[in-house]
């Protein structure tokens, strides 16, 4: 058996494995937000009067869920170039992974929009309320606190994700952890740092979505 | 269709508030109002009644224009509701048209249907703000006064999961009232609440007819309260006005054979 | 190159990789859902080191990325002397990644039994394990089809991880066809589809079938 942790190996690979998640939390942090916002415009764009809209967006919606977010990212990076548009590593990724998750999260929107009852709408008619206003004021913020669990799986599971980041170069952990074994020919340090750093970050961050789920429910008195 | 025998506006002298004029909704080959006509005096307090699937709520729900209809035309206050004049003649109404009529119409709903996530105030000035486009403090004024005829004021802080039904009822009352509408439609307002506090709701209702001069249009079960308020009950059946009329003589001495059996029916169980 | 060229020249190596594809993918599936029984029981269970047990693994799975699991068990497990080819290391991981998922599953159809049930069961005295392989397991089974469906078309998704072990599945074919001609929409492109049309045309119709199944079982339907 060749097991030797060695700890000074650890403690000279630490520093650079931190600066490298500073880099994962920035990727799914920006590939969050870009899912957010895209995931409530496909979510929007399928209760559109068309059923042309409606179902062209939900095809492509089940397309990208039901294909590997690694081919995405390949597919995102490599398709560029062979059409003069060359991207670089940090925004193929980000467009791949938003891409992806703005799919998963339009789900989960359109599941909360759906759980407000009936006679919400109706009220909203009663008081000739705007369609805009209907949305913004009466049916999303019924709509979010069921959303948040959801919402928050997808935080966690693109933060999980991005190690596919390093395919393409995007200079996250993973990425991190595959130079230093190159380098060093050693490989249980880095990789089971890795395993550690993300546990560490995953686990809590999946508590307080849990505890963030029931403020907001108080919050809004439900 | 041929609308040349619908008036682009109604002729002074006869304007009702509401008029259906041959009126037919229908779910795919179910028709639920079968060329209904019906006219609704300024204000004038009308009950429907009748069995369960006979069209009392669908009238109140096209009066609101949440369901659309498939013939006729309902005006409201003399001008069309359900259709708008282009080109010298009737076609069916955009959005923007029956956003700029729906505003003369409040509506209260058998399951309230209060905003959860605002208290009873917020429910109540909702309106008034975002869609009058009143000041906050205006808005405040008017629902305060309203939450207080509806004995709600002490509790305008509370959201509604906090209310009782008969609470809620109440505040949805206020909310309707406080965009000033014309015509109030209540659906079976009193259908999802507890039998010992139908009272309070009721008496809300009871003070509105006596206080304020608002056109009013009720679907209801309970008998005994259509007959104490009302000026005119009107029985549907099958889709159709069966019998209408004050409500002693529709009570007391109903002319037709399918309302004394209802009307025996329902005695026999309350 | 013309895409009917494309195909005929690399249809070959594509169907091969998919091939392994499926292939990583029943013996996933069967890793998966074998752990996520022993795990989703074993997080039920009475006995605190069972209970721990269970728990340890599915927080460490679930709590970190698959693609670490798969370099983890690929390049790290060698030094305890545990040796896996690489395409045991492939399927195994992908299983042993989705199998935590599926314990929760498990645990959480389980206990969405209704309560009389137990207590009918207890009412019969039959034995613990009786009541939970004739009476609990078959409606909990029907329970936690649904959302197995979804998991396993993550599980095919995360399949395609193993090419960067340089398992031949069909993401490796891909890149392979990329490499040499840069004909990168092509390549990337039909392995999009042919994924696509593994979830939809199989995946999720043999998912549908098994819950009618199940559900007929059941005299639901």
């Amino acid at each position: 058996m060749t097991f030797d942790w060695n700890w000074d190996f650890t403690w000279e690979i630490l520093p650079r494995l931190l600066a490298a998640t500073v880099n994962t939390l920035l990727a799914a942090g920006i590939g969050y937000a870009i899912a957010l916002v895209l995931g409530l415009v496909l979510a929007l764009a399928q209760r559109t009067p068309s059923k042309a809209v409606t179902l062209v967006v939900r095809e492509s919606i089940e397309f990208i869920r039901s294909t590997p977010l690694v081919l995405q990212i390949f597919f995102v990076f490599y398709v560029g170039p062979q059409f003069g548009i060359r991207l670089p590593p940090w925004v193929s990724g980000m467009i791949a992974i938003g891409l992806h998750y703005s799919a998963y999260l339009s789900e989960v929107y359109r599941a909360g929009i759906d759980a407000v009852p009936r006679g919400q709408w109706e009220a909203c008619r009663a008081i000739n309320m705007s369609t805009r206003d209907t949305y913004l004021r009466i049916i999303i913020p019924q709509a979010l606190p069921p959303s948040v669990a959801g919402m928050g799986n997808y935080l966690v599971g693109i933060f999980k994700d991005t190690p596919m980041l390093s395919v393409i170069g995007v200079t996250e952990l993973m990425h991190a952890a595959n130079a230093i074994g190159s380098e060093s020919y050693r490989f249980l340090e880095p990789y089971t740092l890795v395993g550690v750093i993300f546990l560490a970050i995953s686990l809590p961050t999946a508590g307080a979505v849990r505890l963030f789920e029931g403020w907001v429910r108080r919050r809004l008195g439900l | 269709m041929d609308m040349s025998e619908y008036p682009l506006e109604l002729p002074e002298g006869d304007r009702p508030m509401v008029r259906f004029m041959n009126v037919t909704k229908s779910y795919g080959r179910l028709t639920v109002l079968d060329r209904l006509n019906l006219d609704i005096a300024e204000g004038e307090m009308v009950s429907v009644i009748g069995p369960s699937g006979s069209g009392k709520t669908t009238v109140l729900r096209m009066l609101m224009t949440l369901e659309t209809i498939n013939g006729g035309v309902i005006y409201l206050d003399g001008r069309p509701l359900t259709h708008m004049a282009r080109g010298g003649r009737l076609v069916p109404a955009d959005e923007r048209h029956l956003r700029k009529m729906r505003s003369s119409i409040g509506m209260c709903f058998q399951h309230f249907n209060l905003f959860p996530h605002m208290t009873a105030l917020q429910n109540c000035m909702e309106g008034p703000v975002q869609v009058l486009g009143l000041s906050r403090q205006e808005a405040r004024e008017r629902s305060e006064e309203l939450l207080q005829m509806v004995g709600m004021i002490d509790k305008k802080d509370q959201h509604p999961s906090r209310l009782s039904g008969g609470q809620q009822q109440r505040v949805a009352i206020a909310r309707a009232l406080a965009m000033r509408p014309k015509v109030m439609l209540f659906d079976e307002v009193t259908s999802a609440l507890d039998p010992e506090v139908i009272g309070e709701v009721t008496n809300v209702i009871r003070k509105l007819v006596a206080e304020h001069h608002l056109t009013m249009l009720m679907v209801t079960h309970q008998m005994g309260f259509a007959r104490d308020i009302s000026d005119r009950v009107c029985f549907f059946f099958g889709g159709r006005i069966e019998e209408q009329g004050p409500p002693d003589a529709l009570f007391g001495k109903p002319e037709r054979d399918r309302t004394r059996q209802f009307l025996s029916a329902v005695k026999e169980a309350g | 190159m013309p895409i009917w060229d494309f195909i005929h020249t690399y249809g070959g190596q594509i169907l091969g990789g998919t091939l392994v594809t499926c292939a990583q993918f029943l013996l996933a599936s069967a890793v998966a859902v074998t752990v996520a029984m022993v795990a989703g029981l074993g997080k039920l269970s009475r006995n605190l080191a069972v209970r721990g047990a269970a728990s340890v693994y599915i927080e460490i799975f679930r709590g970190t990325s698959l693609l670490v699991q798969l370099y983890w068990i690929f390049f790290v497990l060698p030094l305890f002397g545990i040796t896996l080819e690489k395409f045991w290391a492939g399927f195994l991981s992908v299983g042993l990644n989705v199998g935590a998922y599926g314990a929760e599953l498990v645990r959480g159809a389980i206990r969405s039994v209704p309560r009389g049930q137990w207590e009918a069961a207890y009412a019969l005295s039959m034995s613990p394990a009786r009541r939970m392989r004739r009476i609990i397991l078959p409606q909990a089974v029907q329970l936690m089809l649904p959302p197995w469906g979804n998991l396993l078309i993550e599980l095919l998704k995360g399949t395609a991880l193993v090419s960067l072990i340089s398992v031949a599945d069909l993401m490796f074919q891909a890149k392979q066809i990329n490499a040499s001609t840069f004909l990168s929409a092509q390549s990337f492109g039909i392995a999009l589809i042919v994924y696509y049309v593994l979830a939809r045309a199989i995946v999720t119709p043999f998912m549908r079938w098994l819950e009618r199944v199940m559900a007929r079982r059941l005299g639901r339907a």
